[in-house]
């Protein structure tokens, strides 16, 4: 019979991470667009250069604000995400090899942890740009000042970055708003939590870490859970995960 | 009880002891590796300079037409500007003023800047901040043709470039304005002048990067003294040849 109960979720993200992301992707489009200003020979004299130029500046120093401020104020979260990100097992070996196997004839994934390993991977890439992108910038800005620093590769890195994080983030968003089998996910970054039956069908080790450290200390209810590692976060007071509920 | 829509902890506290974990298999901190070599790469490629990166990127937007290229970031063009709007050139009313230290000085109205005797060349544009456009196409008038027309003084050393963009202007030595590929250029890639990049009329310098290349000329004034230009007083050299000034080479 259908059920009239809501199908259960469990919670994947805690504010931090999700303000982190939030953050991000909000800088990354001030900074995309202010870019494109400077840069569209089209686009050019639709704002006064100097006044994008400035967003672009204040965008980027914001986001690194940001960034610290919600690092130091939730470290344990933070570090606690990092290393699910860059942790890589023998299973993220192998999702990785049987990506062209696996779009092919379908055939399943080895089991993931709370992020798998394309995300992992992609993560690193993009975190990475990022890092090149406030170092070529710097130097942009620096270089204009003072001589020394202006490297006639500076701007051309800042512009293949660019590229690359555009390539990026087409996917990130072909996966979050379009393909069905990813699709799910953006719930948990909006609201923190996502179908339980999705996640046990595509993050599976990360939803038996859960639910085995909930059910080894009942007042500690995993919830963001520990994914791929030891360590899970520390208990919620209050409230309640329905945990148990099954479908 | 109905199912509320579960928070995750957003708290700091004693993280829990290990004791009661399995054996996890062994792990590797590939991402942590993945963003490291990303980061050297990246900054690699800003000391390698930029003939790597045009590998990626200038087959991809040479391929393109021209309009297009227009539309897409890091194409090579970027359009600069000092004071908004551009500058607007009107036909009737344009004069292009050459004056100063010079027997007959002249405000030329657009029928007779169309007429005077013009050369074409190919170039390359370099802009000082690192970007560089291949091939592009020139047609206008050499420094001679215009000192045949109003006879500089033995005393004139200098030319001074004021462009329509009030505070912009830049200035030139007489043996530099005379360089065999200089030109007070009519024409770009095939056509007139676009708003953008200069029109009517702009300074091509090849040998210097794009700052010396004032865009909507309004006025040539010949001069024995040197004056500093207007990218020159903010900190960047009065010579600027390609590779060999303002920190590069």
């Amino acid at each position: 019979m259908a059920t009239a109960e809501p199908r259960a979720r469990i919670a994947r993200f805690t504010l931090a991470e999700r303000l982190m992301h939030w953050l991000l992707a909000a800088a990354f489009g001030v900074l995309l667009g202010t870019g494109f200003l400077m840069s569209v020979p089209a686009l050019e004299g639709l704002v006064p250069r100097p006044v994008a130029k400035e967003w672009h500046i204040d965008a980027a120093i914001g986001l690194a604000a940001g960034v610290i401020v919600i690092t130091l104020a939730r470290a344990r979260v933070i570090g606690r995400t990092i290393g699910d990100l860059e942790r890589f097992d023998s299973d993220d070996g192998r999702w990785l090899a049987e990506v062209p196997r696996r779009i092919m004839s379908g055939t399943p994934a080895p089991p993931q942890g709370r992020f798998n390993a394309g995300q992992k991977l992609n993560t690193a890439v993009v975190a990475g740009l990022m890092v090149v992108s406030y170092i070529s910038g710097f130097l942009l800005w620096y270089g204009e000042r003072n001589t020394a620093y202006r490297f006639a590769g500076t701007i051309n890195v800042h512009d293949d970055v660019m590229w690359l994080l555009i390539f990026l983030v087409i996917g990130h968003l072909y996966m979050a708003l379009v393909n069905p089998a990813t699709r799910a996910a953006l719930a948990g970054m909006v609201r923190g939590s996502v179908d339980r039956a999705w996640a046990q069908r595509h993050h599976a080790k990360w939803v038996a870490e859960a639910d085995r450290i909930a059910a080894a200390d009942p007042a500690r209810r995993s919830h963001t859970g520990a994914s791929d590692r030891a360590g899970s976060p520390p208990p919620r007071l209050g409230g309640d995960v329905p945990a148990q509920k099954e479908h | 009880m109905a199912d509320a829509e579960p928070t995750p902890p957003d708290t700091s506290g004693p993280p829990p002891g290990q004791g009661d974990l399995p054996e996890r298999p062994p792990e590797f901190r590939i991402g942590r590796a993945a963003f490291l070599a990303t980061v050297v790469a990246g900054v690699g490629g800003i000391f390698l300079g930029p003939r790597l990166s045009q590998w990626i990127t200038n087959p991809i937007t040479n391929a393109l037409p021209s309009s297009l290229g227009d539309l897409i970031p890091g194409n090579g063009w970027r359009i600069y500007n000092v004071q908004d709007p551009f500058p607007t050139f009107h036909p009737a009313t344009y004069r292009l003023v050459v004056q100063g230290l010079v027997e007959r000085p002249v405000a030329l109205d657009w029928a007779q800047i169309t007429a005077l005797p013009g050369e074409s060349q190919t170039s390359t544009f370099h802009c000082v901040t690192g970007w560089t456009v291949d091939g592009v196409r020139w047609e206008g008038i050499r420094a001679q043709t215009l000192m045949d027309l109003v006879r500089p003084l033995p005393s004139a050393k200098y030319v001074t470039f004021q462009s329509l963009e009030g505070p912009y202007v830049d200035q030139l030595s007489l043996t530099q304005f005379t360089l065999p590929d200089v030109m007070i250029a009519r024409q770009m890639d095939g056509g007139p002048i676009s708003r953008a990049h200069g029109a009517p009329l702009r300074l091509v310098i090849p040998d210097m990067y794009g700052y010396k290349n004032v865009k909507w000329l309004s006025s040539l004034t010949f001069t024995a003294d040197a004056a500093p230009g207007y990218w020159e007083v903010r900190g960047y050299d009065v010579d600027a040849w390609v590779g060999r000034s303002n920190g590069y080479g």
